[in-house]
């Protein structure tokens, strides 16, 4: 699968690590909700809901949480797909949160995104040669040439065969289908990739080749990712450090081994807790939820698990909690550790 | 697996016998399910393994006869329910046995339910198909099903639409309606796919509670082995139509013996484990219409494949007590001498 090298330049990953390349303070995304005759914003979805976090160079971070709680607009408001509603991001020691029109443009190149629908995100109607090549084309490369020799090089350095140039997107699985768009995402050398849900579609031994795939990538290009999916064990696999978000809140932030190994919040240890073990000789102590993830319209007051959580007082239902650091490079969001 | 040794003694509830369904393609057929025989015993939570497009809803689809029709059907084999032949059954016959004594929760909450009716009518339909009751009854009796999958509110709920429902409800819904009339057996395929997983670990304890509460057994169709670990007793392992494993469940992930099972385990990431490179296999499943004609359908992406295996058809076979393989690397699963190599 590998044994092409690699033409493209590959960057020392070491050199550049531990310096923070995206830096997101009080994210708010909120979707309006219309009605009534004038189609006035009647309620807002809070989606994303005061986030706060740090990726460093060269660094995977994990965001798992359910459907809903807001860990793709998190990673599309980033990347500027959808405009935040308050709050700050920084990329690359730049404030993108408000740049427009052609510095945005330029911003794009840096920040690109793997998509979870391998069979949505690619235009059937486009040979794989031109799917790959347009991000390079916008951005001035026009050399037929140079661009199909650079097409190559990436089809073969995400494991596609050289014929795949001229063909359609129906014509692969879902599997290579993925890589096509790790191929997309890889043409202009970014910086941060956003990964959201890159292989829920997939099934288990074609999902190892992508998360594999992705591990390699990461290495040989210094790339930075924000990993976005629902199952834990996945993104445990994948990251350096994981937040757990629930209702549009980030509730506990930590190190993979640490969120795994002695979790906080007690919603990640319900979430840990509820993932079925792959091994029949171990049987464990379910915390089972009660109930449903409460509307994102209309979220709780206070701690926004506290109608859901096996050890809610009175109190949390009155005040917010925010993260805290109560370990180094752990924080959690929730009053037991106050 | 003291439930195990308990079901074991009992005669089979279903047994399925050299089953072929084939799909019409190009006015030829290709077999979906190729020679697959298995059976379960009352009260036992067989789980059917593989990935997409390895047959595994098309061998539950069979066993309810709810083949999409025109374009599959089966082709031989038999289908012994209670003893009685499913395959040969007219679809009258069918009728009364199918939401009775075999009942199915699919994969989709969202699609499976009809949208324009309320959950009270949908749920007394099934009812009063099978059961020779009031509609008033059904209606008391619908809303006691409600509640005893766990829905909150049932005499509100019994009158609500599924849009008003979310994913988890829903499932519950289907699970109220597939045990209403307290089947045998239930096919769930992959109950709890489109769930997250604090809603999936609530519904995987609901079926287990109603399992030993009705005496039910289980066919679960799954791909993830997390759920099979926890759910079931013996495991089936298909592979493009054919069974390639077959065992109880701790065997199956403590003495795997098919390289195809070996690498599915390898496969998935652990949580208490750190890798860095998962275990993959090369290639995908093949099509229906580019698929091997002989020797093992797994061959081609078989660490272990040897010259043989593309000619050879492994047959599934017992290697050790109640644990069945088909791979030629096992003495027992190679033709008989006298028998036609396929």
């Amino acid at each position: 699968m590998n044994n092409a090298q690699p033409k493209l330049t590959t960057i020392n990953s070491n050199k550049n690590r531990f310096k923070t390349l995206l830096e997101v303070k009080n994210l708010k995304t909120y979707y309006p909700v219309k009605g009534g005759f004038f189609r006035r914003t009647v309620a807002n979805v809070k989606a994303v809901d005061d986030v706060s976090f740090e990726i460093k160079k060269g660094e995977t971070l994990g965001l798992v949480g359910e459907s809903g709680c807001g860990k793709s607009t998190t990673g599309r408001t980033i990347l500027r797909l959808i405009n935040p509603t308050d709050g700050q991001i920084i990329f690359d020691g730049k404030d993108i949160t408000n740049i427009q029109g052609r510095a945005l443009r330029e911003a794009r190149k840096d920040f690109q995104m793997v998509f979870q629908d391998p069979y949505a995100s690619l235009n059937p109607m486009q040979m794989i040669g031109d799917i790959v090549s347009e991000p390079l084309k916008n951005f001035g490369k026009s050399n037929k040439k140079a661009l199909k020799e650079e097409v190559m090089d990436l089809l073969n350095r995400v494991g596609l065969p050289e014929d795949a140039y001229e063909k359609y997107a129906h014509e692969f699985s879902g599997g290579q289908r993925q890589r096509i768009g790790i191929a997309r995402a890889l043409a202009l050398k970014p910086k941060l990739i956003v990964a959201d849900e890159p292989v829920s579609a997939l099934d288990v031994s074609v999902q190892s080749q992508v998360l594999n795939l992705l591990k390699e990538l990461q290495k040989d290009f210094g790339l930075t990712y924000l990993f976005i999916a629902h199952d834990l064990s996945v993104v445990k696999h994948m990251s350096d450090r994981i937040g757990v978000m629930y209702l549009g809140n980030i509730v506990e932030i930590a190190d993979r081994n640490s969120i795994y190994n002695e979790p906080l919040h007690p919603y990640t240890q319900a979430l840990i807790s509820a993932i079925p073990e792959p091994d029949p000789r171990k049987s464990k102590e379910r915390i089972v939820l009660k109930g449903d993830v409460p509307s994102p319209v209309n979220p709780p007051s206070g701690c926004p698990f506290h109608t859901r959580c096996p050890m809610a007082k009175e109190e949390c239902s009155i005040a917010k909690p925010t993260l805290k650091e109560v370990r180094p490079g752990h924080q959690v969001a929730c009053i037991l550790y106050n | 697996m003291s439930k195990l040794t308990h079901a074991s003694k009992k005669a089979p509830l279903l047994e399925v016998n050299h089953l072929e369904t084939a799909f019409k393609i190009d006015r030829e057929y290709y077999n979906a399910v190729d020679n697959v025989s298995f059976t379960v015993k009352p009260r036992q939570v067989v789980g059917i393994v593989g990935e997409s497009g390895c047959g595994k809803s098309v061998l539950s689809l069979s066993v309810m006869r709810l083949l999409p029709k025109g374009i599959s059907e089966i082709r031989s084999g038999e289908i012994l329910f209670d003893g009685k032949d499913l395959v040969k059954m007219s679809e009258n016959e069918i009728n009364n046995i199918r939401g009775k004594d075999i009942a199915m929760i699919f994969q989709e909450p969202m699609t499976s339910l009809n949208p324009v009716f309320t959950i009270g009518y949908q749920l007394q339909e099934v009812l009063l198909n099978h059961m020779e009751i009031s509609k008033k009854e059904a209606r008391q009796k619908s809303i006691e099903l409600l509640k005893g999958v766990g829905i909150s509110r049932p005499d509100k709920i019994v009158d609500e639409y599924p849009h008003q429902l979310s994913g988890g409800m829903r499932q519950r819904v289907m699970i109220a309606m597939a045990i209403a009339c307290q089947p045998k057996l239930l096919i769930a395929d992959e109950p709890t796919t489109a769930l997250d997983v604090t809603v999936q670990a609530q519904i995987l304890e609901l079926l287990k509670e109603i399992q030993s509460a009705n005496d039910m057994a289980i066919i679960l169709i799954t791909h993830d082995l997390g759920v099979v670990a926890e759910m079931c007793d013996d495991v089936i392992v298909m592979y493009a139509g054919k069974i390639v494993e077959r065992t109880d469940v701790d065997t199956l992930f403590y003495n795997p013996k098919h390289p195809y099972t070996k690498l599915l385990m390898g496969a998935i990431p652990k949580m208490d484990e750190d890798r860095e490179v998962l275990e993959s296999i090369k290639g995908i499943v093949p099509s229906l219409k580019n698929m091997p004609k002989v020797g093992c359908k797994f061959a081609a992406r078989c660490p272990h494949a040897m010259p043989e295996c593309s000619f050879v058809t492994p047959q599934l076979a017992e290697t050790e007590q109640g644990h069945e393989v088909a791979c030629l690397l096992y003495e027992t699963s190679r033709p008989k001498e006298g028998m036609n190599v396929q």
